[in-house]
Order: structure tokens, then C-alpha cells, then sequence
């Protein structure tokens, strides 16, 4: 999949991308001068830990952050300050804790049809349906309430609402961390075969490497803002990073090693 | 006293919460024991691990039932104290380590304070000599800069050096034997790392044993000494860390195939399938 859509207009292309939050002299640049093109197709990764600014990218796409600068493309035209409603149909999100992200008092039915109906798109019975297929979520749980899953089953939902107004990029914010290992395992597969099956676009987060390996072509390493370093997944899987702090992270991904960590104990 | 001498003999151990739907059993039978090594307790939610470490300080809330054989740590039986003797062991002999360091320090008293006040409860110690031992305490976990941390209160350290001053507050008292129940989860992987060389220092320098409690197969298994592998409330295997990839139970190999490697790609995780029958086995008994 890494040429999918060469020589095509690239699904999703960010340049000198800058995110700050606050005013005045608490003003602080979470994202700075960050810069990639996703083709139709790719799937890509956004690796860092808390506070590298990797969420925040997403969020900066999405249009959840006010105060950025930069340019956003996707489908090769440019956004605006707002997001139009026609762009959640191209491009939509994951989030990671599937326990805050469905609302509480909403029905399975409800929390699928919603978007349908906030686009004036019918059928919805049968697309409700259809989507709890696509999850692999029984008919039967269409009307139950999110407390009424367990945690793989409402991410199951989460992933089936974002995929209701059939978009092109899925953003993906840590989809499997909230889980257990068997559960990710879960939800991780269905991932795969939805892009397999739908042609999508992956723009997923996580500070999982071995998850961003198993998911993703490119891997981008963001630390304090910054992209430190982009490369191939064989890159990654060999370890042979150039950037010390990438080096790092992928050592402490292998788990614990003895010899390496106790001449780098402090803070 | 000899170094394999186990310090923890736990003899069927259960666990139990009577709800209105029936009992649940948390822990169901366990047997197992610690000596001055590093031993893993890894298992997904809801198997028991975290409920174990618990039940051996004899901190489960009622409802909440313990009940065992015997809980036996060096030569007396816990489960036989009082709740007055029960206070001499925890903290002073027996310690622990939990998840997050934002939910276990008193948020409006300064940190030293707090590592002072754990010191001088368990020594009768004096303010000055306690803070003396504070300040070196906090050297030994790390921290660059001890006398200007003693005067942070906890929302002003960062997660990584609020689980040193966490793990510094523990070991203080030099406890035999130092309980860490997902003691690095919150954390970054690389200051993850570095929290896990300070713990791994201090407890071989010391000669603690510790139980660390993970969901987290790939670090129990690079940085513990043995493994028990909780299902269900059950013991379904153990073994020595460095052979985990030669586990047999099916569930330990289900969860080793369903985890991502970054070492091995694969078009497809495996998907662990649950066989009822587990839950029926007899616990594993995983004695030093």
C-alpha cells in the first residue's frame, strides 16, 4: 500500500502547521511548523508522548482547536478558519476513551443515526443496521445504552459512527489504549479489514510503537511540538532511527532492559 | 534467615463480593509465595491481580470478603492480627506502590512533608533528623534538585517525578517487601523506563522483595524475575520471566499472540478465544 495513490492529489496534506494555546504572555505553541502529505489510501502514524502535540495535530484537522496557523488540505482543497459541514463527510474521528466519548444517555440507534440526520441523509434504519454489521456488533444491540457494552463493544461503536457519513480519513486518537491487549487485538483487526475493505485513509495517534508498526506505513516522532523524525515502518521495525530520542523510545518499547536504563536514571 | 526463604506464603487465597446478583469471586483460590526476588502479576482486568495485593495487606473494603489458608509473612499470620498490629506492617514492613501518584499524596501538604511524615511515624524519629533522611530519600529516587522538590505540593511535579516521590515515600521506612500495582502505567515509556531502573536499584540494593502487579506482559517479563499469570481470579500459569515464550497455558499464549510486535510483523493479530473451561481449573500453585 505505501505507492497507493501516487501521482493522485494526496487525501490529506499538512504544511507549517503551528497550534498555540492560551493569550498574551501564557501563550505556549503546543505544534510547531508540523508538515506531512497522507496519499488516498496510506495509513499513517503520530508517535510522542503526553505532550508532543501528536492529539493536538488531530485536533487542529478536526477543527476542535481555534488558535492555529498553517495550511490544512484535504482532497488537495484548502480549509478555512471553520469547517464546513461537507467536511465531516470526508473526514471524521476516533477518540480514545470509548467510555467518554459515546454520551450516556444515548441509545446505540441514537448515537449512529445522529450524524445521518444532522446531514439530511435517509435510509436510516437500514444504514443503522448495516453499520453494527459492519462493526461486527450484533442487531440486537442497537438499543442498548453505551453502559451496557463493555469497553471493545463501544469502541466498536465509536468506529461505526465515524464511519457513518461514509467518510475517506479517519482520524484515530489512541483507539486501543483505553483496552486490553485481547480487546485491542479486537479492534486493531477490524481497523485493518475497514481500510482493506473501504480504500480509507488512516491518520492514526498512539504511544504504542508496536501499534503504530502493526497499523501504519510512515511514522512521523513528535516530541515538545516538533516532527523529529519521519521514517518507514522497516526503518522502525530494524531500529535504525537516527534521532537519539527516537532511539530512545524504541528501545524503551522492546521493554525493560537492564543495562541500557540504569545509566539513565534521572529525570 | 536465607535469601530463598520465601517472606510471603499465601495459602488459598480468596476473595469475594456478595452483590445482589450473586457472589462475585474476585480471587478464587490462589497459592503462592515471594522470597527477596522480583515477581509479576500480569492478567487483563478483572482477572484478580490487583485485587491480590490488596487482600494480602488486608485492604479490600467491605463488602468485600478475605479469606485464606494463611497469609504468612515472615512468620506471622496476617490474617490473624489485629487491625492495630495490622498498622505495624503496612507501610513500615510492608509497602505499597499504587497506579497513579495524583490520587495517593495529600494534595495540600508539601511532599517533603508527606515523606517526613511516613518516616517519623513508623521511627519516632525527630523533624530534623526526618527531613535529613527526606532529602537523601529523594536523592536516592533521582531528583536532581531534593531541597527545592521538598517544598513543591504534588499538583506541581510533573507524573514521572511524582511516582518517584511516591516510590521514595514507600521505601523510606525499608520495608521488606514493596507491593507495586501498575506502578509506571500513567507514565511515558521513557520515564517509564528510568522510575523502573530506580525501583530495580533500590529493591536489589535493599534485598526487598517485590510483587509487581502489570497488565503489561512485555514489561513483567523483561523486568521481573517470575511470572504468574492471572485469569479469571485463577493462577493459570507460572513461570520464569526470561522463558514467558515458552508459556503453555493457552490463555498466556493467546495473550503473547494478540499483542503487536514491533520485532514481528503480522498481516492479522491473533484474537484470543476464551474457553469457558478455564475458569474451572484448579489455580496454579506458584510457590518459590
Amino acid at each position: 500500500m505505501s505507492d497507493a495513490g501516487k501521482g493522485k492529489v494526496p487525501a490529506l496534506e499538512i504544511s507549517n502547521l503551528n497550534v498555540f494555546f492560551g493569550h498574551g504572555e501564557s501563550r505556549f505553541q503546543a505544534v510547531k511548523n508540523v508538515s506531512f502529505v497522507l496519499p488516498e489510501g496510506a495509513s499513517f502514524g503520530l508517535v510522542g508522548e503526553s505532550g508532543s502535540g501528536k492529539s493536538t495535530v488531530l485536533r487542529a484537522i478536526t477543527g476542535l482547536v481555534r488558535d492555529w496557523s498553517g495550511t490544512i488540505k484535504v482532497a488537495g482543497s484548502t480549509l478555512g478558519e471553520r469547517r464546513e459541514t461537507a467536511f465531516y463527510r470526508q473526514v471524521q474521528m476516533v477518540f480514545q476513551d470509548p467510555y467518554a466519548s459515546l454520551h450516556p444517555r444515548h441509545t446505540v440507534d441514537r448515537i449512529l443515526s445522529e450524524p445521518l440526520r444532522l446531514h439530511r441523509i435517509g435510509d436510516i434504519d437500514r444504514r443503522v443496521l448495516q453499520a453494527l454489521d459492519d462493526v461486527g456488533l450484533p442487531r440486537a444491540f442497537r438499543f442498548r445504552y453505551p453502559h451496557q457494552l463493555s469497553g471493545g463493544q463501544r469502541q466498536r461503536v465509536a468506529v461505526a459512527r465515524a464511519l457513518m457519513l461514509e467518510p475517506r480519513i479517519l482520524l484515530l486518537d489512541e483507539p486501543t489504549s483505553a483496552l486490553d491487549v485481547s480487546v485491542q487485538a479486537e479492534i486493531l483487526n477490524l481497523l485493518t479489514d475497514l481500510r482493506a475493505r473501504r480504500g480509507l485513509t488512516y491518520l492514526m495517534v498512539s504511544h504504542d510503537l508496536a501499534v503504530v508498526a502493526h497499523m501504519c506505513e510512515q511514522i512521523a516522532v513528535m516530541r515538545l511540538g516538533e516532527v523529529v523524525e519521519v521514517m518507514g515502518v522497516e526503518q522502525m521495525r530494524q531500529a535504525t532511527p537516527e534521532d537519539a530520542y527516537t532511539q530512545e523510545l524504541l528501545r524503551a518499547s522492546l521493554g525493560y532492559d537492564r543495562d541500557f536504563f540504569s545509566a539513565h536514571m534521572e529525570e | 534467615m536465607n535469601a530463598t526463604d520465601p517472606l510471603l506464603t499465601v495459602e488459598d487465597l480468596n476473595v469475594r463480593f456478595p452483590t445482589r446478583q450473586g457472589v462475585i469471586e474476585a480471587v478464587r483460590g490462589t497459592s503462592f509465595s515471594v522470597g527477596r526476588e522480583r515477581v509479576g502479576i500480569v492478567g487483563e482486568s478483572g482477572s484478580g491481580k490487583s485485587m491480590t495485593g490488596r487482600a494480602i495487606l488486608r485492604l479490600v473494603r467491605p463488602p468485600g470478603e478475605v479469606s485464606a489458608r494463611r497469609i504468612d509473612f515472615m512468620g506471622e499470620d496476617l490474617l490473624s492480627l489485629s487491625e492495630r498490629e495490622m498498622r505495624r506492617i503496612r507501610g513500615h514492613r510492608i509497602s505499597m506502590v499504587m497506579q497513579d501518584p495524583k490520587f495517593s499524596l495529600n494534595p495540600v501538604i508539601r511532599v517533603g512533608e508527606q515523606i517526613s511524615e511516613a518516616y517519623r511515624l513508623h521511627t519516632r524519629a525527630s523533624r530534623r533528623a526526618a527531613r535529613q533522611k527526606t532529602l537523601e530519600m529523594l536523592e536516592a529516587v533521582q531528583i536532581r534538585d531534593p531541597e527545592r522538590v521538598y517544598q513543591t505540593f504534588p499538583h506541581e511535579v510533573s507524573g514521572g517525578m511524582g511516582q518517584r516521590i511516591m516510590i521514595a515515600m514507600m521505601l523510606i521506612p525499608d520495608p521488606d517487601l514493596l507491593i507495586a500495582d501498575e506502578p509506571t502505567s500513567a507514565l511515558d515509556v521513557t520515564v517509564q523506563m528510568r522510575v523502573l531502573a530506580i525501583l530495580d536499584k533500590l529493591v536489589q540494593e535493599r534485598g526487598m522483595g517485590l510483587i509487581f502487579i502489570s497488565h503489561d506482559l512485555n514489561l513483567v517479563s523483561s523486568f521481573c524475575d517470575r511470572v504468574i499469570i492471572m485469569y479469571g481470579g485463577r493462577i493459570v500459569e507460572t513461570c520464569r520471566a526470561a522463558e514467558l515464550d515458552k508459556a503453555e497455558h493457552p490463555y498466556t499464549r493467546g495473550l503473547l499472540a494478540a499483542l503487536p510486535r514491533l520485532d514481528q510483523p503480522q498481516a492479522r493479530l491473533d484474537v484470543l478465544e476464551r474457553d469457558p473451561a478455564w475458569l474451572k481449573e484448579q489455580s496454579v500453585v506458584a510457590h518459590v
